[in-house]
């Protein structure tokens, strides 16, 4: 079941193409036993057309473009017309060869993203070493390519069209010569982004909205309230200040920090890290790692942060507890069992109250003496708290953060099953932020033609000063990108000046 | 550095790197090693000289004592039993006396402890996985003795090292008071002094939300720095070993320490449970995929459990599917007769999805494709019920791993009773077990019930020694050792004589070669 197929972009899509990362296919093995759980079931890309999966090493090897395999749309631009038959009458627009080259040829900002992965103008291992993970149409997945500059990225792009490509470490030699090499351990990874992932299908035990795939501007609050917390613990926490916060395409959002202390990080770091910020987890409801009292000061800011959201976009916009069956869950997660009795018995009596009258029935009827006798209202104030934090504190796939090989879906890169562009998010504006207004890929070359419509009077000169990105409402997002990795530059151009002079200082006491 | 001249000594020094050509001109000295404490971090090699027999009889004492730590680790002593089951093995092979016990032997003793250390670095820095093993558990052993350790001595230990730490002044104590208290738990009888490190040196505190983070800065309880010790000990221990492993091929030598050391670092490999190709029954029986629900009766209960799922469900996820595939092959099932296998288990998938999803994973795992590296290791070994106990739980859906510690009791029990075993006081048993995490104690339990008659047979008519009814620590060892037993009369006792009589032929199966 190849992406291909999804019918329409609200479709109920495969499950392979949602906003996840593809941890280590079988290509490489020796990881690939430690390969996360979403594998189960999904078709191993390479997999997905199964002539090319056995020559798929050699493929990238030597870079030749066999036609015997290679998904023919990729290469030959006359092929795209007739694509295979098995998913020519459903393939959306935007998963068109075409339309993805019209996009990588105009719209899609290599230079700045050569620029943020490279951490300076003029190429370094940083980029030279990392590696891409391409995913052609057709399914195909191609890991372990790298380029020596944006230009030669670009071109590859252009040329493959592929649906998405994923971000990975810089390695300690060009991923492409890794065959080269007699000790197969002397490849391995060495710098990637910090980055997080946070998931919508997380967070289906709580929201009542939609489900799986589907998001509602309702349920995109959870994303904005799992942006804030996380994001002011990695700034406040451990004083990171290059943080990208990217929409996943769909229904959720990635993060990527780019400050040199997070990029060297190894697996135990991230592991911490990641675990620090982990609280609730996604798939079992109710199952909380126990909440020590008193509060870490983590755990406490994250609950002022989120103490409004849980009042407005919780109890009122998804009324978790509405009918009686969803009450139940709040009156499990009540550990004395006079009150969650009493409670039962006051809504059995009058149904259809809302969650907000609930939550507020619990402190009435606690105060009319439903307690026992050794539950304390220290108690009660805290299994509160531990309620709104599980409806309101981020749900993170922490694996996509644990792992310095973990590949991730890059910034800008069509989201194959919507169309849509994934854009960075400004969290200055944070709560402005509608994913539903994203541009899609298809817009966005309509807006180039319709600007050029209406530009017709303008001369030849002027027109070119205005690049094609700018002619769409791709244009802030690239902006914001733009300034991001200005910023970024300049501080790492500060800090190597900073260590030269150092090294300087050392070596004069010589 | 790391040679060893023609005298039985070790004169490995890092400090030689600095300046190599002045050392080999210098005259050697020999200063008497002083240790002012009992603890060591082991920094600098010792250059003193030793007889070739001190040499492998104190790494061979210290060996003793990584072995037993490793079993403790094995059987899930919590760290109350396994100081308890340490102490006068320590006693007996590795005694090292605190300061204020006045004995005459001190400095002996610590000599034996430092020498040990270094001759014990030296054999298992070849590999990744025995340095890493090692690494592990001179880990455990400092943790073990810094806590048998008097305090003031502790301290002063802690003191000498130089660690880059620093105490929070008052102010800041003043003004983070509230939060430091709430980060670090602290209690009330507790000193309210803390110190400042970057993060990346406690990540474990991290990780469990025990200290205060600013910007980058931990803030950590005093009570953290026993811990900080040991992982900056384990840390630098670990880079030492590499160290090691990148000088050893230069190592100059007259043939004498070599055999020693590859002696010491074989015996050290035995203990595990490693994957070993008698445990397949290769040559007793040709298995069949058609016979894999007869045998069935002789799996653990892990592999039980991922069978009666497969044959429930028709599919297994990823990583069961792993698990039952290298067990299967440890048994001796043909990479052909494991397709077929599966083949015909995943009844309800089109042959073409067969192939696609499936079919590559089964022939990866058995080193028929992918890459050079898994072709010549002949794939994956087999999992250990190490590998089992330590990996990280199924979630929903999933049922690779130990049933014992993946399942909750209730559940467990249920299975158990499933499978046939509902016998009441071993279920009391393997519910005691599981709760005190014991997980492969209850499997044995499990195991010596299961075969009870077979096994006072084989004890009674002495066809069997006793090491060959050890602990169960492997699979592919308890589907052997079943199948052995409940087929005593059919393959003669003069045959089987279990392990070694199958000439087990060195370098097990599936055991990935290093490159």
């Amino acid at each position: 079941m190849p992406h291909a197929v999804s019918p329409s972009p609200d479709a109920e899509a495969p499950t392979n193409v949602g906003d996840s990362y593809m941890s280590d296919a079988p290509a490489a093995p020796l990881e690939s036993e430690e390969a996360a759980s979403e594998t189960d079931d999904l078709p191993t890309p390479q997999n997905a057309t199964p002539g090319a999966s056995k020559n798929l090493e050699d493929m990238f090897d030597d870079d030749s473009d066999d036609d015997e395999f290679s998904s023919s749309a990729a290469t030959r631009p006359d092929a795209s017309s007739q694509p295979e038959p098995r998913s020519a009458p459903s393939k959306p627009r935007y998963a068109e060869p075409d339309t993805l080259r019209q996009f990588y040829s105009r719209i899609f900002p290599f230079r700045p993203l050569f620029q943020w992965l490279n951490h300076s103008p003029t190429p370094q291992p940083d980029f030279q070493n990392r590696e891409f993970a391409f995913v052609l149409p057709g399914g195909a997945y191609i890991r372990y390519q790298s380029f020596a500059s944006a230009d030669l990225f670009r071109k590859q792009c252009i040329q493959m069209t592929p649906e998405r490509f994923e971000i990975g470490p810089q390695y300690s030699i060009n991923p492409r010569d890794r065959k080269t090499l007699r000790k197969a351990s002397a490849f391995r990874p060495v710098m990637k982004e910090l980055v997080f992932d946070i998931d919508m299908t997380d967070y289906d035990p709580i929201r009542t909205c939609c489900s799986g795939a589907a998001i509602c501007s309702k349920c995109w609050q959870f994303i904005t309230m799992a942006i804030q917390v996380v994001d002011a613990a990695l700034r406040e926490d451990f004083g990171f200040q290059h943080i990208l916060w990217v929409y996943s395409g769909r229904r959720g959002a990635h993060a990527w920090i780019s400050d040199k202390r997070a990029r060297e990080m190894d697996d135990t770091k991230r592991k911490a890290l990641a675990n620090y910020l982990v609280l609730v987890s996604g798939n079992e409801q109710g199952k909380k790692t126990g909440i020590k009292r008193p509060l870490h000061p983590h755990i406490d800011r994250s609950l002022k942060i989120l103490n409004p959201y849980f009042q407005t976009d919780v109890l009122a916009d998804q009324d978790p507890w509405h009918s009686s069956e969803h009450a139940e869950k709040l009156l499990a997660l009540l550990p004395d069992k006079t009150l969650a009795t009493a409670l039962q018995k006051k809504w059995d009596s009058s149904p259809n109250r809302s969650s907000n009258q609930k939550w507020s029935d619990i402190d009435t009827v606690a105060e009319a003496g439903n307690l026992s006798a050794t539950f304390t209202a220290k108690q009660l104030v805290e299994a509160k708290q531990d309620i709104r934090l599980e409806y309101t504190y981020p749900r993170l796939d922490a694996e996509v953060s644990k792992k310095l090989n973990h590949l991730l879906k890059s910034p800008f890169v069509v989201h194959p099953g919507t169309g849509r562009v994934c854009v960075p998010i400004d969290t200055r504006s944070l709560e402005a932020f509608d994913p539903f207004s994203v541009p899609t890929v298809t817009q966005l070359l309509q807006e180039i033609d319709e600007w050029d419509k209406a530009h017709v009077g303008m001369s030849e000169e002027d027109r070119s000063k205005v690049q094609d990105w700018q002619r769409t409402s791709l244009k802030p997002y690239v902006e914001y990108f733009r300034g991001y990795v200005a910023s970024l530059l300049k501080a790492e151009s500060a800090g190597k000046r900073g260590r030269e002079e150092e090294g300087g200082g050392e070596t004069m006491e010589f | 550095m790391l040679a060893v001249t023609s005298a039985p000594r070790i004169a490995s020094n890092k400090r030689t790197v600095v300046d190599a050509r002045r050392q080999q001109f210098a005259k050697t000295r020999h200063a008497p090693e002083e240790y002012p404490h009992r603890l060591n971090f082991y920094l600098v090699p010792p250059a003193g000289d030793i007889a070739l027999e001190q040499f492998e009889e104190w790494a061979i004492a210290r060996l003793k004592v990584l072995g037993e730590l490793e079993s403790c680790q094995f059987r899930n002593k919590t760290p109350a039993e396994t100081d308890e089951h340490m102490k006068p093995v320590l006693d007996k092979y590795m005694r090292l006396s605190s300061n204020a016990s006045r004995s005459g032997e001190v400095q002996d003793e610590r000599k034996r402890d430092h020498y040990s250390h270094w001759t014990l670095r030296l054999a298992f820095s070849s590999t990744p996985d025995l340095r890493q093993r090692f690494a592990r558990l001179e880990t455990q052993l400092l943790k073990l003795r810094m806590a048998s350790d008097d305090a003031r001595e502790r301290r002063a230990f802690i003191d000498s090292l130089s660690m880059s730490w620093e105490t929070l002044s008052e102010e800041e104590k003043i003004t983070w008071l509230d939060q430091l208290k709430a980060a670090t738990n602290l209690k009330r009888d507790e000193e309210e002094s803390w110190f400042k490190v970057a993060w990346e040196k406690v990540p474990e505190l991290v990780e469990r939300r025990q200290c205060l983070l600013k910007r980058g800065v931990a803030y950590v309880h005093v009570r953290e720095q026993q811990t900080m010790v040991i992982n900056e000990f384990s840390r630098q221990l670990e880079t030492g070993l590499e160290l090691a492993a990148r000088n050893l091929p230069r190592m100059d030598e007259d043939n004498r320490l070599s055999p020693i050391l590859h002696h010491l670092s074989q015996s050290f490999v035995a203990p595990d449970a490693g994957y070993s190709e008698s445990s397949s029954i290769g040559d007793i029986t040709t298995p069949t995929a058609a016979a894999i629900d007869g045998l069935s009766q002789h799996f653990p209960l892990c592999m039980q459990n991922l069978h009666r799922e497969l044959r429930k469900n028709s599919h297994l996820k990823h990583f069961g599917r792993l698990q039952y595939t290298l067990f299967l092959k440890g048994i001796g099932l043909s990479l052909q007769e494991c397709i077929l296998f599966w083949r015909k288990s995943f009844k309800l998938i089109a042959d073409d999805k067969f192939k696609s999803d499936y079919l590559y994973n089964i022939r990866h795992a058995y080193g028929d494709v992918g890459g050079d590296s898994n072709r010549r290791g002949r794939g994956y070994t087999p999992y250990s019920c190490q590998k089992l106990l330590t990996e990280p739980a199924p979630s929903a859906g999933q049922t690779h791993g130990c049933p014992y510690r993946t399942y909750n009791p209730d559940n467990l029990l249920s299975l158990l009773q499933s499978v046939g075993v509902s016998d009441r006081t071993l279920l009391q048993g393997v519910k005691e077990d599981v709760g005190k995490q014991r997980y492969h104690i209850a499997c044995n339990r499990v195991f010596d019930y299961a075969h009870k008659a077979q096994i006072k047979k084989v004890k009674d008519e002495g066809l069997w020694s006793a090491s060959e009814l050890d602990l169960v620590l492997h699979p592919n060892a308890y589907f052997k050792r079943s199948f052995l037993l409940k087929n005593l009369g059919k393959v003669k006792a003069g045959d089987l004589g279990v392990d070694g009589a199958f000439g087990v032929s060195s370098g097990g199966a599936g055991e990935k070669m290093e490159e």
